[in-house]
């Protein structure tokens, strides 16, 4: 049924390639083709769940740099399909609005739009949803720091009465993340991945490092 | 009710009835029995928060059981979750609509000091926009955690001067 959906896809949508992927089937849409693709998936071959929408920023400099990524799920057949598009502009990426076709897609769409700072176009209100409405950043990109760069409140009137901000985060000592290649988390312990270095200076070299611990 | 008692004045075989005591003394024992919580809750830590409102922990036998969901009805704000940089403002404003005098337990790592998000959203400390009488450890803190905080704040209220919050901030 799902390699089914692919070889159907791929004759009507000749630029439609396959994804690597290792679980479900996977395509890769042009953006140009994405709204019909998907229309295609909804309307002919049932899927008619989007089951989620997000994007992948794959690092500053790389082109294209920001992929979208739908999951699409088949209430009759129980099956999933993966679709993934590359935007075309790496420093304004947008890609279409599936509102139409999901409404289940607006609030996906704004999140991803808040935290990629990828434009939706039609969306009928592509507003942020997470981070307030002046919040100058997009923090899921790459280059945003986890601990966050320092930013006004939303409110003029509490930022005056209080003296405070939205300030990057102290990370001494973290964040505790597994090392790339320890899947098994049972075994390979999260370690300290200290950002505090980074976060302020450049990190020291190894001598001095110890020095601060003797 | 109250009348005027002439003989107490100079009645030295005066027995019973009749307590003499400071105005403080009496306003803040009035006080720290009937405190009205601001339920702030905005994570998990709501859910404890819950429990001790509840039959089995029952903070009504310190006489805060009287959760208010307005400001201008409670005295003392319970911060039960985290705060984020995006809901700060707001916890803030309803701070300044509690009429005072008004105290604050910041319930949770979270609300005391960000907990465990270290990142762009989290506020780090709630005592960052509020000031904050009693901090609550934990994630979640038990709720017998916040019951001797209740009492913790209710013996820091006995010492204080009655007047000394009329008109703070
Ligand atoms: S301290 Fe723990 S339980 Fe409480 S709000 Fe934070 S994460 Fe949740």
């Amino acid at each position: 049924m799902s390699a089914d959906t692919t070889t159907a896809l791929k004759a009507k949508f000749p630029q439609v390639t396959d994804r690597p992927s290792s679980d479900h089937p996977a395509v890769n849409v042009p953006v140009a083709d994405l709204f019909a693709a998907l229309q295609y998936l909804r309307d002919e071959r049932a899927f008619d769940l989007l089951m989620d929408l997000t994007a992948v920023d794959w690092a500053e400099g790389v082109s294209p740099r920001f992929t979208i990524v739908y999951h699409l799920y088949s209430t009759s057949s129980a099956s999933y399909v993966r679709v993934a598009a590359n935007c075309a502009n790496d420093a304004g990426p947008a890609v279409p609005s599936m509102v139409s076709l999901w409404p289940g897609a607006n609030w996906h769409e704004r999140e991803c739009y808040d935290m990629f700072g990828i434009k939706f176009e039609g969306h009928p209100d592509l507003r942020r949803i997470l981070m307030w409405d002046s919040y100058p950043y997009h923090p899921l990109r790459k280059e945003f720091p986890l601990a966050g760069i320092e930013t006004p409140l939303s409110d003029p009137e509490i930022t005056q009465e209080t003296g405070t901000a939205a300030i990057a985060a102290p990370m001494a000592g973290g964040p505790f993340v597994a090392a790339p290649g320890e899947i098994n988390m049972t075994e390979g312990e999260p370690r300290a991945k200290d950002e505090s270095w980074a976060d302020r200076r450049a990190r020291p070299d190894q001598t001095e490092l110890r020095q601060v611990k003797d | 009710m109250v009348t005027a008692n002439t003989e107490l004045g100079y009645n030295s075989k005066i027995e019973g009835d009749v307590i003499v005591s400071r105005a403080d003394a009496v306003i803040n024992w009035i006080r720290t029995n009937s405190m009205w919580p601001m339920p702030m809750g905005l994570a998990c830590c709501a859910i404890e928060l819950m429990a001790v409102g509840g039959a089995r922990f029952d903070i009504a036998r310190f006489g805060a059981e009287v959760m208010r969901f307005s400001p201008r009805q409670s005295d003392c704000m319970i911060v039960a979750g985290t705060v984020t940089y995006k809901m700060a403002p707001h916890v803030r404003r309803i701070y300044d609509q509690m009429a005072a005098p008004k105290w604050v337990i910041a319930m949770g790592a979270c609300a005391s000091s960000g907990g465990m998000y270290r990142s762009y959203a989290t506020l780090q400390g709630v005592d960052r926009i509020l000031p904050v009488d009693v901090y609550v450890s934990g994630c979640p803190p038990r709720p017998e955690a916040l019951l001797d905080a209740l009492m913790k704040l209710q013996a820091k209220i006995k010492r204080e001067p009655s007047t000394g919050r009329l008109f703070s901030a």
